[in-house]
């Protein structure tokens, strides 16, 4: 459970480092262009960041860090939420400049005063005297303290406020507040931050052009959450060092989730941390999940029990049969030899996946470029593919390899070297051999090159031997020869070579992509359990309800309740007969006659021996089980009462209309 | 067979069951014989009665129709949901429209559904009845797949098998003669199709696979256009019937109601015992059901830590397994439980019980956003503090609303506070949007205990629930002795007014003025603000209830039922 927390932090911290950087741009051509602030005019950025609301907050908490350090200690998070008027804005506003101040100054007592006494005044007056009070002891305060600080800030730090959410927040609010701090942008530098997450129009539609010709908007788009998306899957799980691995239909499942649903790139990771926690909590054997380093030493603290579960596993069956007699039996009994043999097992594992990235992501430039990109344009895609089953066998693989062999040769020589980078960057131990074949090929086309270059002078003597001749039928005939020769040059030379780089680059993929479900062990670094996580993030409460009060068997394993199609027995739990029997009715349900239908099933589902003297008991009690089944319907949210008729209840579903 | 139309009395008694009895015999044989040909088998029958219930029902056949459409349309949405889940339904079988209908269509179900025939004897004849105790709409969705599928087996000209959706159309129009003929058309369908035995069955079943198969070729194309029209058919179809829906706004529904009936209202306190002798069905599955949710307890508890919270959803009351959950895991930790059924709880209350409960805080705030600011600050500074919150029903009617989900979401997402709540309303996931969620970070877990909910329900009005109005009586009558004898006389006339008018449903209140003459008229008030002042009073202790008519007159109104009401009346003449 430690590692699992190790990697949770990991995961958190590489999107943190990676949110950062993306915005780092940014932070450049604020300091820019902050400087040629004009008067009159407030100097806004607008940022562009895309609907993925969520995700938003790390960018912005990135963001004012990065402020902070490099250009002001005065920033401003405002939230539409927490800002319903002017005031509010205000109020908010003071409090998070002071608490600014209290941090850099650390001159607690006196701004603790002051806090409090602005807390009951906020106007922008008050924010400028701060201000001015606040520059003011921090220019006369000893040099040698600030000095450090100074360089970092300058004379007079502009204030910056963010809106994180601007869409939300109310018209009236923004515009009120751009124009007061308009008047007073000569004694207050102010620097605004629209966080927007539609379109740039929306700062018109929301601002009459008085307004918003007011400011000075500069624009800055963020990187699109889909590169956001690749960048995370490509750091986490097309990488050797994180041992941890999804399998295909995991994948499949959440990034169906991110591109259907929220395009959050949080939700992304916050799948991906739970399906490490239920790898953990669900797969004994995960203990073995590790890095290489640790594996021996856990390998060999193994018990009983852990070997146990380890010849259990299928694909570790798989291997044992495939061996000869006397292994097996070694295997099935000896502990310590099993023990080694997975250790090995483990080793060979690792060494899959080193080679499975470097040459899927060759793979991927190969594909990448082709029309219509028959293995998908971005890399997961390709590798969902590959994970899925042996891709050489797919059709859309062999449509690529045919369009590969119809590459034209810059290509085809920029993507051997892109291929030449990625294996020489890549840790294998068997590439030395690849990256020489590939560079062979290289050799060869530049030689071919060469070639191509007398070639061309040979044609050109020819043509002009062409016009030599004025013979009609000569010229035909020497047409035909060139073109003939021209075909099966061609195909000695630059074809021939181009069919043994996709034959070789096949031969490849053919070694090092197989499927991880044909590897032995691969239970044990492999998350699959899709439906499982499926069921925990995108739930459907709506079809459990539909499911609980249609078909009750499902739940219940009672074979009494067992039928099919829509129907349902008549000794189903209360409710369900009640909701079957509603769903029969229209806008607006009688209570009687419901009530009415309810007992005659109920009564039919009894013994038929109900004499008539303790009729009315019973009759009481379907009554009492009647209205609980009733307001337990209400309760779901399926009728409300109704004042149209007496005694009726209105259906609220869809079907009442 | 025969079943008299219309009259009352045929709603209520239990309806002659229209499935022959060769029919069950013959069904039964099926089954008992080859279990290849039992589909089949059971195809026809459903077919067969069908058409013999189309010939008896002449009443509401254009409704059928319409209902038939709809489950064309429910088709074609199965057909394009091919998700293997097997829980998973498509949205069309959920949420399909339903055209308004008599409301003996209720009590026809419910005499099917009452025919299911207890003799089952013999292990390998248990499952026919239940066959047999099929709704009307299953039969009709069977007919109704065997109908399309038979139109295009063997009228593969494409005119014909596109203008069927028109057809059906035009069947609404003119109902009568024309579904006589479909109805045997398809009946005889049926017959030729039971030579082609299991291949279209299993067709039918797949939905997927085409026709070529068994047929010629040429088929594939229209059958995708087709499947193509039918989809198009059935948008507007959907559009089309909400509409028509909507329009009729009157609603056919009998006038019958409760009070007729001679049964005597139950009140809360019978209800509950009656229920308590009632016994519960299927205790064991439903006991294994939450042994089930139990195992996963430890899991909430990992999860929980992880950062996650956990939200449990599904059919039954989920508050003795939170409970449960409470007690077993979380005794020696700080928890709040939040009974979010309850009328009163407000986001407020739970927000001070955790300031002053747990943070041991004691003064108040402005607002609940300084609260939670103030919450907020004193988790981040103490990492040690720990707190469980447990709500029951966080999509009760008080907690729903925006800005108290807001303020839970907030609340949630501090990384010492562990959420875990329960919700039951089927619309409950609309409170949540995307930035909510994310602040909640849930985990989905599907609980379906199937218990009742006596907790949940008992603080509802439910129609059928007498109103105790013990309460209302003893208050009315306590503020009452404490007023002065024209008061009182003030508040009788009131009442006695509104106790003349209660069989007018539209009764807006006593208007000021009426009232004003009336009370001078008895000697009970001598000016206009006499009688204000002492409308006032008895405004204060919510006894009456004004509001203005559209006219702008004011008008009075005691918001008490009419039964309360004369008890009232009756205990003060007692009394005087």
């Amino acid at each position: 459970q430690q590692i699992q927390e190790n990697l949770n932090k990991q995961l958190l911290d590489n999107l943190v480092r990676f949110l950062s950087r993306s915005h780092s741009d940014f932070q450049e051509k604020t300091t820019k262009w902050t400087c040629k602030m004009k008067f009159r005019e407030i100097p806004t950025a607008a940022l562009v960041l895309g609907v993925n609301v969520t995700d938003h907050d790390l960018t912005f908490r990135g963001l004012s860090d990065v402020l902070q350090d490099n250009i002001t200690p005065y920033v401003a998070l405002l939230e539409a939420k927490d800002c319903p008027g002017i005031k509010n804005l205000m109020q908010k506003l003071m409090g998070q400049l002071m608490n600014c101040d209290i941090e850099v100054d650390s001159m607690e007592d006196e701004d603790c005063v002051q806090v409090s006494q602005n807390r009951i005044r906020c106007s922008m007056p008050s924010l400028i005297s701060w201000y001015e009070s606040v520059t003011k002891k921090t220019d006369p305060e000893t040099p040698s303290k600030k000095r450090n600080s100074s360089s970092r800030h300058w004379q007079s730090p502009p204030v910056v406020v963010v809106f994180k959410d601007m869409e939300s927040f109310t018209t009236k609010v923004l515009q009120d507040f751009i124009v007061i701090s308009s008047q007073h942008i000569h004694e207050l530098p102010l620097v605004l931050v629209f966080g927007i997450a539609t379109s740039p129009m929306i700062i018109h539609r929301l601002l009459p052009h008085s307004v918003s010709s007011l400011l000075c908007i500069e624009l800055f788009q963020s990187i699109s959450c889909k590169e956001h998306l690749s960048t995370i899957i490509d750091k986490l799980l097309l990488t050797s060092q994180f041992p941890f691995k999804l399998g295909e239909k995991v994948l499949q499942v959440l990034t169906n989730i991110f591109l259907y649903h929220d395009f959050s790139v949080q939700n992304f990771v916050k799948g991906f941390q739970l399906c490490i926690v239920e790898h953990f909590y669900s797969q004994p054997l995960s203990v073995l999940c590790c890095h290489l380093v640790d594996v021996k030493k856990r390998v060999y603290s193994l018990s009983h029990d852990q070997c146990e579960n380890i010849r259990r596993l299928p694909s570790f069956r798989r291997y044992v049969e495939k061996q000869e007699s006397g292994k097996q039996i070694e295997l099935l009994t000896n502990d310590s030899f099993l023990k080694e043999e997975t250790e090995k097992l483990l080793e060979d594992l690792h060494a899959y996946h080193e080679n499975y990235v470097s040459i899927l992501r060759c793979l991927h430039v190969f594909t990448s470029s082709l029309p219509k990109y028959p293995l998908g344009k971005q890399i997961r895609e390709l590798h969902c593919a590959c994970l899925e089953n042996r891709v050489w066998e797919t059709e859309e693989y062999e449509s690529s390899l045919q369009l590969a062999r119809m590459l034209n040769k810059t290509d085809l020589v920029t993507m051997l070297q892109q291929c030449v980078e990625i294996l020489m960057s890549s840790s294998g131990k068997e590439f030395d051999k690849t990256v020489e074949k590939v560079k062979e090929f290289l050799t060869q086309f530049q030689n071919l090159e060469a070639e191509a270059s007398q070639e061309r002078d040979v044609s050109v003597s020819s043509q002009k031997e062409l016009q030599k001749k004025t013979d009609l039928y000569h010229l035909q005939k020497t047409l035909l020869e060139l073109k003939e020769s021209r075909r099966s040059k061609k195909l000695t030379k630059f074809e021939m070579l181009r069919f043994e780089v996709v034959d070789y680059i096949d031969r490849l993929v053919r070694k090092y992509l197989v499927p991880a479900d044909n590897r032995t062990l691969h239970e044990i670094v492999y998350f699959n359990a899709a439906t499982v996580l499926r069921g925990h993030l995108n739930a459907a409460p709506r079809t459990a309800l539909h499911t609980a009060l249609n078909n009750p068997h499902w739940y219940l394993k009672n074979q009494d309740l067992k039928c099919d199609g829509g129907g349902i027995s008549n000794k189903a739990p209360d409710i369900c007969i009640v909701y079957k029997l509603h769903l029969e009715c229209g806008r607006l349900i009688n209570l009687v006659d419901w009530l009415e239908a309810f007992s005659t099933v109920v009564m039919a589902a009894e013994e038929p021996n109900a004499d008539a003297a303790s009729s009315d008991q019973v009759d009481d009690i379907i009554h009492a089980r009647f209205i609980r089944a009733v307001s337990e319907l209400e309760l779901l949210g399926f009728i409300k009462p109704s004042k149209q008729k007496t005694d009726h209840v209105a259906r609220l579903t869809w079907g009442g209309c | 067979m025969s079943r008299p139309e219309g009259t009352r009395s045929s709603r209520r008694s239990l309806q002659v069951k229209f499935v022959p009895d060769e029919d069950v015999l013959k069904h039964i044989a099926d089954d008992a014989g080859t279990k290849v040909r039992k589909d089949k088998a059971q195809l026809s029958v459903s077919v067969k009665r069908f058409v013999k219930k189309l010939e008896n029902i002449s009443d509401n056949e254009a409704q059928e129709i319409l209902e038939e459409k709809n489950y064309v349309a429910a088709l074609g949405i199965c057909a394009q949901d091919p998700m293997g889940n097997g829980s998973n339904i498509s949205g069309g079988e959920v949420y399909s429209f339903q055209t308004p209908k008599c409301s003996n269509k209720m009590a026809e179900l419910a005499s099917e559904l009452a025919q299911t025939p207890e003799k089952n004897g013999a292990p390998d004849h248990s499952k026919c009845p239940e066959k047999m105790a099929k709704t009307p709409q299953s039969s009709k969705e069977m007919f109704l797949l065997m109908h399309v599928f038979s139109l295009l087996f063997q009228n593969k000209k494409k005119e014909f098998v596109s203008t069927t959706p028109y057809r059906l159309r035009k069947r609404l129009a003119a109902p009568d003669p024309y579904l006589e003929s479909e109805s045997e058309y398809s009946a005889s369908c049926s017959e030729e199709e039971d030579e082609e035995e299991k291949k279209e069955v299993s067709i039918v079943l797949s939905d997927q696979k085409t026709p070529a198969k068994t047929k010629a070729a040429s088929t594939p194309p229209p059958r995708n256009s087709l499947a193509k029209k039918i989809k198009e058919q059935k948008m507007d179809n959907l559009v089309e019937e909400y509409f028509e829906a909507h329009s009729s706004s009157k609603v056919l529904t009998s006038d019958r109601t409760l009070q007729k009936l001679r049964r005597r209202r139950l009140n809360q306190q019978t209800l509950h015992d009656l229920l308590k002798n009632a016994p519960l069905a299927y205790a064991a599955e439903i006991r294994n059901l939450n042994q089930q949710h139990e195992s996963l307890f430890s899991k909430w508890m990992l999860q929980l830590h992880l950062g996650f919270n956990i939200v449990l959803y599904g059919l039954g009351s989920k508050r003795d397994l939170l409970e449960k959950f409470r007690t077993s895991l979380l005794q020696d930790s700080v928890h709040l439980v939040v009974n979010g059924y309850f009328p009163s709880i407000t986001v407020r209350s739970i927000l001070n019980s955790i300031t002053e409960e747990v943070l041991d805080h004691i003064g108040t705030f402005r607002s609940p956003l300084d609260q939670l600011e103030f919450i907020t600050k004193r988790f981040k500074e103490d990492s040690s503090l720990e707190l469980y919150v447990l709500i029951h029903n966080l999509d009760s009617q008080m907690l729903r609303g925006e800005r108290s989900q807001q303020i839970l979401a907030q609340l949630s997402s501090l990384p010492s506070i562990y959420l875990i709540a329960s919700i039951d309303h089927i619309n409950a996931p609309l409170m949540w949007d995307q930035a909510k969620l994310s602040l909640y970070n849930w985990l989905w877990y599907e609980t379906t205990t199937f218990n009742p909910y006596v907790e949940e329900t008992s603080y509802e009005n439910s129609l059928l629930v007498q109103q105790s109005g013990s309460l209302a009586l003893s208050s009315l009558t306590h503020v009452l002795h404490s007023l002065t004898l024209n008061a009182r006389g003030i508040f009788r006339l009131l009442a006695q007014h509104q106790l003349e008018k209660k069989d007018n449903p539209s009764y807006p209140g006593l208007s000021f003025q009426d009232f004003y003459q009336q009370c001078r008229e008895a000697f009970l008030v001598n000016s206009d603000l006499t009688l204000r002042a002492q409308l006032t009073e008895f405004r204060d202790h919510k006894l009456i209830r004004t509001k203005r008519g559209a006219d702008g007159v004011e008008y009075l109104l005691i918001p008490v039922d009419d039964s309360t009401l004369t008890d009232f009346l009756e205990k003060e003449d007692e009394d005087v």
